[in-house]
């Protein structure tokens, strides 16, 4: 069923009783073309635009869990393009774009809204580097405006502009950046895929690979062997483990990383806002509450949660950035588990065995990241070969010196 | 998460700094192939379980301790004074 205003008309009048699931939950067949690893945000985008784009349907995704039980649904839902670095500009704007064309693409409403992204600045050493990631970005083709104070101040009038230990000096604005439904991602891309034939396959999870003279011949899963010609890890979080069933090790450390959210509000705040002197950042949801996150834990961990010491960091810079939060209660908190790689870039690239792709590495940006993420491993699935936005995202990086590191902080993934 | 050092008893791990795994050991930079420099500085084994790690007790007693600590529960299983220093010794 196509989605739109009649159809909605239609299922009104009819009390809403022929609304069908929005994808089939398949049992995995015996073999397929490609097999996607991992029901997330990235691998059923991968599984659409493989459909949509390269006319390969006999796919299937499987997923341990449910679809969108892992980062997709434990993330901060934020979208925006405002990098640095060549290898990672022309990715972002890409995937910015096909964020604002995507509801069309898909049918349906993942409620894409281009609120602003606007990341604060406290001094004049980071006024400059803001001033300069804002040209890259405009010489790339992206969006960008540096504020002065006032300026800052007529968006947001609320935060502490004079009194903090980091006075706001100004911010640097992308117009475009903004907040999408991350629930809606996963559901919307799964939807479309399903429509064209893709099987979405859950409760599978993968137990080993299957590899016979350097090459990939199938999976083991915990509902039967599943033969594939080409096999893609889309698993941010467990790529490690998956590589270790090909006798791989990465360059990536995995991390838990927790996100907040407030009681409901009214509308108090219309954009999405970065605190310049901490890890901060907080946005509003549709429904009200105020959505917030901040810094990883720091050490390595597969445990879908956090501790207190971050929770209480994130909430001190939230107090000095915004210190009318204070009557305001925090409603849940959760935390997901991150590939942090070594340099914070992510790695869509072929692996040493034949037939195996591998998309990971995506530390603090994987869900800005989703349709670009899907649509480049699509991409190098079907043809064996980059596309030209993701060619810098190589495995082998690492070792030939080309890393892409964002942050300047070399080697050590809990500080990108 | 609290760890137990040795020397300064059960402390809030927000007394800690968290260097890694303590597996890797660092290759003589005057001897070493590119390969094995690669290994040592990028390549983790990244385990979900039991896992060996460095961390550095800057509010207590500045000594690097050596944790075993699973990864997927956060349950600590030992923690011992680390052997060696961590960088500039050959492997």
């Amino acid at each position: 069923m196509r989605y739109s205003i009649f159809s909605l008309a239609a299922q009104t009048l009819a009390g809403h009783r022929g609304w069908k699931p929005a994808w089939r939950d398949a049992a995995p067949k015996a073999e397929y073309d490609v097999l996607i690893i991992g029901g997330g945000g990235h691998g059923l985008a991968t599984a659409h635009y493989l459909a949509s784009r390269h006319g390969i349907t006999n796919v299937a995704v499987i997923e341990k869990g449910y679809i969108g039980s892992g980062n997709v649904g434990r993330n901060t839902t934020i979208i925006r393009s405002n990098y640095l670095l060549p290898g990672n500009t022309p990715f972002y704007e890409h995937s910015l774009k096909l964020w604002e064309g995507l509801e069309q693409d898909i049918n349906y409403n993942a409620m894409v809204s281009q609120r602003g992204v606007l990341n604060l600045y406290h001094s004049d050493a980071q006024r400059d580097a803001y001033a300069r990631r804002g040209n890259a970005m405009r010489l790339a083709g992206v969006d960008a405006d540096l504020l002065d104070r006032e300026q800052v101040r007529a968006m947001v009038p609320f935060l502490n502009y004079e009194t903090g230990r980091f006075p706001i000096q100004g911010g640097l604005l992308q117009k475009r950046g903004g907040s999408v439904r991350h629930d809606a991602v996963a559901w919307g891309y799964a939807r479309a895929a399903d429509q064209r034939g893709v099987d979405i396959v859950q409760n599978c999870e993968v137990t080993g690979l299957t590899i016979a003279n350097g090459r990939i011949t199938g999976v083991e899963t915990s509902r039967g062997p599943i033969r594939a010609k080409k096999v893609a890890l889309a698993v941010a979080g467990n790529s490690s483990r998956l590589a270790a069933m090909a006798g791989m090790r990465l360059p990536i450390e995995t991390h838990v990383l927790q996100a907040f959210v407030s009681e409901g509000l009214k509308p108090v705040i219309d954009n999405v806002v970065t605190y310049g002197a901490g890890h901060f950042y907080i946005s509003q949801s549709d429904k009200g509450g105020l959505v917030f996150g901040g810094d990883i834990d720091g050490y390595n961990s597969y445990a879908q949660r956090g501790n207190l010491p971050v929770i209480e960091d994130v909430m001190e810079s939230a107090m000095g950035l915004w210190p009318g939060l204070g009557r305001i209660r925090m409603l849940r908190h959760w935390g997901g588990v991150m590939d942090m790689s070594m340099d914070g870039s992510p790695i869509i690239d072929h692996t040493p065995v034949d037939g195996l792709y591998l998309n990971a590495g995506w530390c603090y940006g994987g869900f800005k990241a989703t349709p670009a993420s899907g649509f480049c491993f699509a991409h190098l699935i079907a043809r064996d070969e980059p596309h030209p936005v993701a060619t810098a995202f190589r495995l082998d990086r690492f070792a030939t010196g080309r890393v892409i590191d964002e942050k300047g902080a070399g080697a050590q993934p809990n500080l990108h | 998460m609290r760890i137990t050092c040795p020397h300064c008893g059960a402390r809030d791990v927000q007394e800690f700094t968290y260097l890694g795994d303590a597996s890797p050991s660092r290759p003589d930079g005057l001897e070493a192939t590119e390969a094995a420099m690669f290994d040592y500085v990028y390549q983790r084994e990244n385990p979900a379980g039991r896992h060996r790690e460095l961390w550095y007790h800057g509010a207590g007693c500045h000594a690097w301790l050596t944790v075993t600590r699973d990864t997927r529960t956060h349950a600590i299983e030992a923690v011992e004074p680390t052997k060696r220093p961590k960088a500039g010794t050959a492997a």
